[in-house]
């Protein structure tokens, strides 16, 4: 017996996340750790369930092991319920064929038998790479009092920008007149947030539609929206002001890391009554020995400090031996950075070792062409031997 | 290896509750935060979960509303089961059980519990023991030796005028030939850790002779009275151990904590102390943060010097605040330029721009719950 609920959130998750290389070898972009204790999908898991919003579905598709074990029964976040909860929904084998996810409305489409047994009003559409906090209610409710059929919500970017992101055009009551996807030319500054409120009946009809009539992308972007746009429905932007931070890049997401250590940017993980929830590891306190510096920095429980630390991150069980210097980097759970090693302006993975006088990245300061500066990377489980050197911009995914 | 069901742990969550009496005001012995995210019964519960016990009972007094909010339904120690896992026993929850003067007769008030749960042996914990221990090999040398009660021992200096114990003698077997509470003496003895190992059968019987007489020590009227009639051996401990007895004692225990050997030896990976999850975000340390030989747990925002101390969950030190050698309790605000030494304050302290706050090592400073300075 299945309870019906107003809205179920379907929440994107199956993609490779290419752009990420050595850090989405063996995981999805979903699960690649962020800020010291997370990893990217705990912010939209998270943002459902403090938004009122207990039934999710989780479309996975590439390398979901990680992911898989890390969703679990969804217990962290609140979502192990009798009635909804979280779901992970892998492509699967029918009577006529098994197919996998082919685009984003496809994989949607592909799972409208889960959507159907909560018989919702609406579905809120979520992507696997962005950090932000948002009350998804509030959207919904801008969508009803709207009447609208889908509703897109929307933030306000630079016309560089615009012209890399899906761009809306709006009347003054924010009704969506024109769609268009990376324009080169951009009408407006209204970008797409790739999240989406549909009223389900009409979302059912047009992922149908746009099934049969096969155009190949099978896209929200791409096909549903213009679509919908042509025959005259009823399409809002909804604008949200809070910070929204695409995590798709190595840069992005090391920038995105990096904002949390600066105190003119607007996301508080401490915030009490709009906790990011995740799946922790049981670890002792962390503990900053007599010989450490630790400044402006964010570091987790299980980490021993015994090096320097400045503007960094450094998450669960990772080690900065006495010598080591740690600066302006990510520091994934379980790494180890021995004694003399120096990482700057880098990420490193989770579980790797980072050997005696290694040095990863450099400060762009001491590039001299900047255009040969960028951020170190180093893969999850990569052992660097000593006195190894990774270049800036370098992209390590094997032991060296 | 134990095999499922044949154990049950049997916590006692309130005994020692008046050795800190400042501390168990509002909470029993074993809500008492420790050593930066943990309360004490984590330690003994973990225990018995890493020792493959898994259904464990817990034998609680007064003051458990804490206790109860930690344990919740002991998920968090893989204890959310329906074959065993965790029970909660606070007086008169069944027929028999009234408030209870000693540890017999609480036993004697979760008797039907007992029996109930089927088990062959039963591990006796209290909370005022911080230690990894691994029952199994606890039990295996219960049963090897062929004792009726298996006391659980530790080398340890003891001083009469600073620790309450229970201190024993044995002879060259281990068997307990000598047991004094609280004697007159200084030096390295045998300390009891307050765990025992005895068998569902002979426990249910020494309680309902007890009952009937009207006894009610397990100590006096069960190990001192017949330490020569039942076979009472000691099993010494030998891993790293604190024992918590007074404020000094709770305060010591802490600061052992930043030893990077004590550390090891408490916190391994095979065996790691279970808690209760906060969600809290990770450190984050200022711009003019120092930091030095501290442990510090999630959630908290540190601006100032920190050295030498303990620090739990969500704490707040503002900028140009310097503390030392402290244990800060969760949730305490630190206002900027304050100076604090040698203090422990409770959870939900607030500490005022610029105060100076100094106690000493043998008597630190201590801070109740919720105040205001």
């Amino acid at each position: 017996m299945y309870i019906k609920k107003e809205c179920v959130a379907m929440l994107l998750a199956g993609g490779q996340g290419s752009r990420l290389y050595a850090l989405t070898q063996d995981m999805a972009k979903p699960a690649v750790p962020y800020g010291g204790k997370y990893r990217i999908i705990d912010f939209p898991l998270s943002n459902c369930i403090n938004s009122g919003i207990d039934t999710v579905g989780v479309l996975t598709q590439y390398q979901p092991l990680v992911l898989n074990d890390y969703i679990g029964n969804g217990q962290p976040w609140d979502l192990d319920r009798v009635h909804g909860g979280v779901h992970v929904l892998p492509p699967y084998q029918t009577s006529l064929g098994a197919s996998w996810y082919e685009g984003t409305a496809n994989a949607i489409y592909q799972n409208m038998s889960f959507i159907e047994r909560y018989d919702p009003e609406y579905v809120i559409v979520l992507g696997g790479d962005h950090i932000y906090k948002m009350d998804y209610s509030k959207m919904v409710d801008f969508h009803k009092k709207n009447n609208a059929d889908l509703t897109i919500a929307v933030q306000q970017v630079s016309l560089e920008e615009a012209s890399r992101m899906g761009i809306m055009t709006c009347e003054e009551d924010f009704r969506v007149t024109e769609f268009a996807e990376k324009p080169k030319e951009p009408k407006s500054t209204l970008a797409s947030m790739g999240i989406y409120v549909f009223s389900w009946k009409k979302m059912k009809k047009y992922l149908i539609e746009n099934e049969n009539a096969d155009t190949g992308s099978k896209d929200f972007g791409k096909d549903i929206i213009p679509a919908m746009l042509d025959n005259g429905e009823r399409l809002f932007a909804y604008t949200f002001e809070g910070y929204w931070k695409d995590v798709g890049t190595l840069d992005s997401l090391w920038e995105a890391n990096m904002d949390l250590l600066s105190p003119s940017v607007p996301l508080d993980l401490y915030e009490q009554n709009w906790k990011i929830y995740s799946r922790n590891e049981n670890m002792p306190p962390q503990y900053i020995g007599s010989t450490a510096e630790v400044e402006n920095s964010m570091i987790t429980e299980g980490s021993t400090i015994n090096g320097k630390v400045d503007f960094s991150i450094i998450f669960a069980g990772a080690t900065v031996e006495e010598g080591a210097t740690v600066n302006y980097s990510i520091v994934m759970p379980g790494t180890v950075v021995k004694a003399g090693a120096v990482v700057e302006y880098a990420i490193v993975g989770e579980d790797c070792v980072i050997h005696e006088n290694a040095k990863i990245g450099l400060s762009p300061e001491s590039v001299e062409n900047r255009d040969e500066w960028g951020i170190a990377v180093v893969g999850h489980n990569v052992d660097i031997s000593e006195g190894a050197q990774v270049l800036p911009k370098q992209i390590i995914s094997e032991d060296m | 290896m134990i095999s499922k069901n044949k154990v049950l742990g049997l916590i006692f969550a309130s005994m020692h509750d008046d050795s800190v009496i400042d501390l168990t005001k509002k909470r029993t012995m074993g809500s008492i935060p420790f050593g930066g995210r943990y309360r004490l019964i984590d330690f003994p519960l973990s225990n018995m979960v890493n020792s493959e016990i898994t259904q464990v009972g817990v034998i609680t007094k007064s003051n458990y509303g804490s206790l109860l909010d930690h344990l919740g339904p002991g998920r968090e120690w893989d204890l959310a089961r329906k074959k065993g896992g965790l029970d909660l026993l606070p007086p008169y929850s069944r027929v028999d059980s009234g408030m209870y003067r000693g540890r017999l007769e609480a036993l004697n008030g979760v008797r039907d519990y007992i029996q109930h749960t089927s088990s062959e042996y039963v591990v006796m914990s209290d909370c005022d023991i911080v230690t990894t221990i691994d029952y199994r090999d606890v039990l295996d040398f219960h049963i090897e030796s062929g004792a009726d009660i298996t006391v659980v021992t530790g080398k340890a200096f003891y001083d009469s005028s600073k620790a309450h114990a229970m201190v024993v003698g044995t002879d060259d077997n281990n068997r307990i030939t000598d047991i004094m509470i609280n004697p007159q003496m200084s030096g390295e003895c045998n300390l009891c850790l307050n765990m025992f190992v005895i068998s569902n059968e002979f426990l249910k019987e020494l309680v309902i002779t007890s009952a009937s007489k009207g006894k009610y020590s397990f100590s006096k009227d069960v190990l001192q009275a017949y330490t020569d009639e039942y076979k009472i051996m000691a099993y010494e401990h030998k891993g790293y151990f604190s024992k918590i007895d007074n404020i000094a004692g709770y305060y010591e225990a802490n600061m052992a904590l930043l030893d990077t050997e004590n550390r090891n030896n408490l916190f391994n990976k095979v065996a790691p102390i279970y808690t209760k999850i906060r969600d809290n975000g990770p450190v984050r340390y200022g711009i003019e943060a120092n930091i030095k030989n501290s442990l510090i747990a999630d959630g908290c925002v540190i601006e100032g010097t920190v050295e030498n101390c303990v620090i739990c969950r969500g704490v707040k030190i503002g900028k140009d605040a310097v503390v030392k050698n402290s244990v800060l309790m969760q949730d305490t605000f630190v206002d900027e330029k304050c100076c604090i030494d040698t203090v422990i304050t409770d959870k939900n302290v607030e500490i005022g721009e610029g105060k100076v706050l100094t106690g000493s090592s043998s008597y630190p400073l201590y801070i109740g719950k919720g105040a205001k300075i």
